[in-house]
């Protein structure tokens, strides 16, 4: 477990594990992604959803623009409703656009659909498989969707789940038999399978035990260094969030209302609002629900496009 | 990898997972025929009891090609209520599959299902009966079965809509679908004991030409040429309501996705 805990400078991003090829120095990702479209492109997106035929409707992602550079993780934070789950949807070709547009690597989500889904993938909170199957039928099923050799697929699926810590004994059993932390890893490996140059993990770790999550962590950073995967993490573990994140943003009631690096952030939240330096206290004062704070702050930048 | 082999891939995929499934769920596999076949026999025995072997036939034909038409419709139809209600929906959605590549896999095991299915419960009938398939013309029965399957998929995959466009009373609303087919198209009466307006509704449902082509191959050794009356209506339907199906699953997939049905949690 050391050498999750030792980790390098997130600034410097130097690989985690040692990488084969001997690593360059390392270069800002704002330096490597001026060539070609970013990762993921988000523009004017809204996204309203009608509950109830008399109902207001309600405005779950709210005119959210942003962009996550190739090889970046990106996280997303923000209060429970705050709308992360649903962005990360439209991003997944789940769900269509009220407004705006949406790129991976310049393909657009709606016109470009299946282009987008060759280059995506998704972990959600909730690891749904068919339970009775085994999790290597799961997994078989999910990389002929993907078009993937069998071969590779179970050797890659055996290899993934080996390094989160689930023996190969365990991949004929029926899912329904593994505890729910167990599943959430097979689902990680689920969408690692297809070695996805976009990875949008929504709350990846809920449920984990801490040991788990240290394990599913330093693989995410992996995956990243590896593959030169981009991701966009959704968490509400804000340890995690400085740990993984290049950039973090927070989404309130929909809108992004600040983005910026955890250190970033933490300056921010010091000097703007006189708060600890901390990411909590950059949460909180971002998503309006601080305890001491009941007057919704006015005239930062952040509360632009209220 | 050409689009065709990686669409023919997808497909499969479909196909192991349905039969995965079928393996796992063997218990309620094997209680589904016990059930089947029951049902099978106990609408024989009407015809057993009016001492009319002939109309014992007829109801066996119905009892079995209806058990076969219904179990590949409710696969169908069953496709999308079953990863609903797994969770799985949207990770299959979100794949980079053609719909009609899905569908295809999912239909094409379902038919296979639904052949061997019926199949089994024939032979146990006609032995059970002791029925003389002598003269019977088995060749029209399984062109007029093949012919019409393509009619019951499209049917089916409107039906699998259902479950898309209503999270709860999709499944529910299916069965409605199908019982109303099971009332119109003859399984076990001629249709013209039905009511004027429901007649119409009988010349609509494909399943009463594959009756009717079935039956008269079956019981009165009808060659290909002579149930020409069946298939032609069977072909037309099929080739209508398999591009309808395809384009009605697109518009509810749309409409799923306009206003969030896919979910489940999370
Ligand atoms: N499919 C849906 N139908 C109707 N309303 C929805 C749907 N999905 C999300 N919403 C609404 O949109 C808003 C944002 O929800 P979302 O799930 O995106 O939040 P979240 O930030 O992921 O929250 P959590 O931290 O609890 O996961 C909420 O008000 C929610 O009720
Ligand atoms: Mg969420």
């Amino acid at each position: 477990m050391t050498t999750t805990i030792a980790r390098p400078d997130v600034r410097t991003r130097r690989p985690v594990l040692a990488d084969p090829v001997p690593a360059p120095m390392p270069v800002p990702h704002a330096t490597r992604e001026v060539a070609g479209p970013p990762a993921l492109l988000v523009e004017g997106v809204t996204k309203r959803f009608v509950v109830g035929r008399k109902r207001k409707p309600v405005v779950a992602v709210d005119d959210v623009s942003l962009h996550v550079g190739r090889g970046e993780i990106y996280g997303l934070l923000g209060a429970n409703g705050g709308g992360k789950s649903t962005l990360i949807r439209l991003m997944s070709t789940l769900l269509t656009l009220d407004t705006g547009r949406i790129e991976v690597f310049g393909h657009d989500v709606e016109r470009d659909e299946m282009a987008v889904k060759r280059l995506i993938n998704r972990v959600s909170v909730d690891a749904a498989f068919f339970k009775k199957l085994s999790p290597m039928e799961n997994l078989l099923f999910a990389a002929r969707m993907y078009g993937l050799p069998d071969a590779t697929a179970r050797a890659e699926s055996i290899r993934i789940l080996a390094r989160l810590g689930i023996s190969e004994k365990r991949l004929g059993r029926p899912t329904e038999q593994m505890s729910r932390g167990m599943q959430q890893k097979v689902a990680i490996a689920r969408a690692l399978l297809t070695s996805p140059t976009v990875l949008l993990l929504d709350e990846p770790t809920t449920g984990l035990d801490p040991r788990s999550k240290l394990d599913v962590q330093s693989f995410v950073e992996d995956v990243r260094t590896a593959h030169d995967a981009s991701i966009v993490l959704t968490t509400h573990d804000l340890a995690e969030a400085e740990r993984l994140c290049d950039r973090i943003g927070i989404l309130d009631s929909g809108r992004l209302v600040v983005e910026g690096t955890a250190e970033a952030l933490k300056t921010r939240v010091a000097v703007e609002h006189g708060r600890a330096p901390t990411l909590e206290s950059a949460f909180m004062a971002w998503t309006g629900r601080s305890l001491d704070d009941d007057v919704e702050e006015s005239g930062g930048e952040e509360d632009g496009d209220d | 990898m050409t689009v065709a082999t990686r669409e023919l891939r997808a497909s499969y995929a479909f196909i192991a997972r349905n039969f995965s499934l079928s393996r796992r769920y063997w218990g309620w596999e094997l209680a589904f025929f016990v059930y089947a076949l029951a049902g099978a026999l106990a609408i024989s025995f009407i015809g057993a009891a009016e001492g009319d072997p002939s109309l014992t036939f007829s109801l066996i034909i119905g009892a079995v090609f209806w058990n076969y038409l219904s179990t590949v419709f409710s696969f169908i139809a069953e496709t999308i209520a079953w990863e609903r209600w797994e969770g799985t929906l949207e990770y299959t959605m979100m794949a980079p599959v053609r719909r009609s590549s899905q569908l295809l896999g999912s239909t094409l095991y379902a038919v296979m299902y639904g052949l061997v299915h019926t199949a089994v419960i024939l032979v146990v009938l006609v032995a059970f009966f002791g029925l003389d398939l002598a003269s019977a013309n088995v060749p029209t029965a399984v062109v007029v079965m093949l012919v019409g399957s393509f009619s019951i998929i499209g049917i089916g995959t409107m039906a699998a809509i259902l479950p898309l466009l209503y999270v709860e009373r999709g499944a529910q609303m299916t069965f409605v679908l199908q019982s109303v087919i099971l009332v119109v198209s003859g399984v076990y009466y001629p249709v013209d004991v039905l009511p004027q307006w429901m007649q119409v509704l009988s010349k609509l449902s494909p399943a009463t030409y594959i009756l009717d082509g079935v039956r008269a191959g079956l019981l009165d050794g009808a060659s290909v040429a002579d149930v020409m009356g069946d298939l032609v209506p069977l072909a037309v339907m099929g080739a209508v309501l398999i591009p309808a199906g395809l384009w009605a699953f697109g518009r509810a997939e749309r409409y799923a996705k306009r206003t969030g049905k896919l979910k489940r949690v999370g």
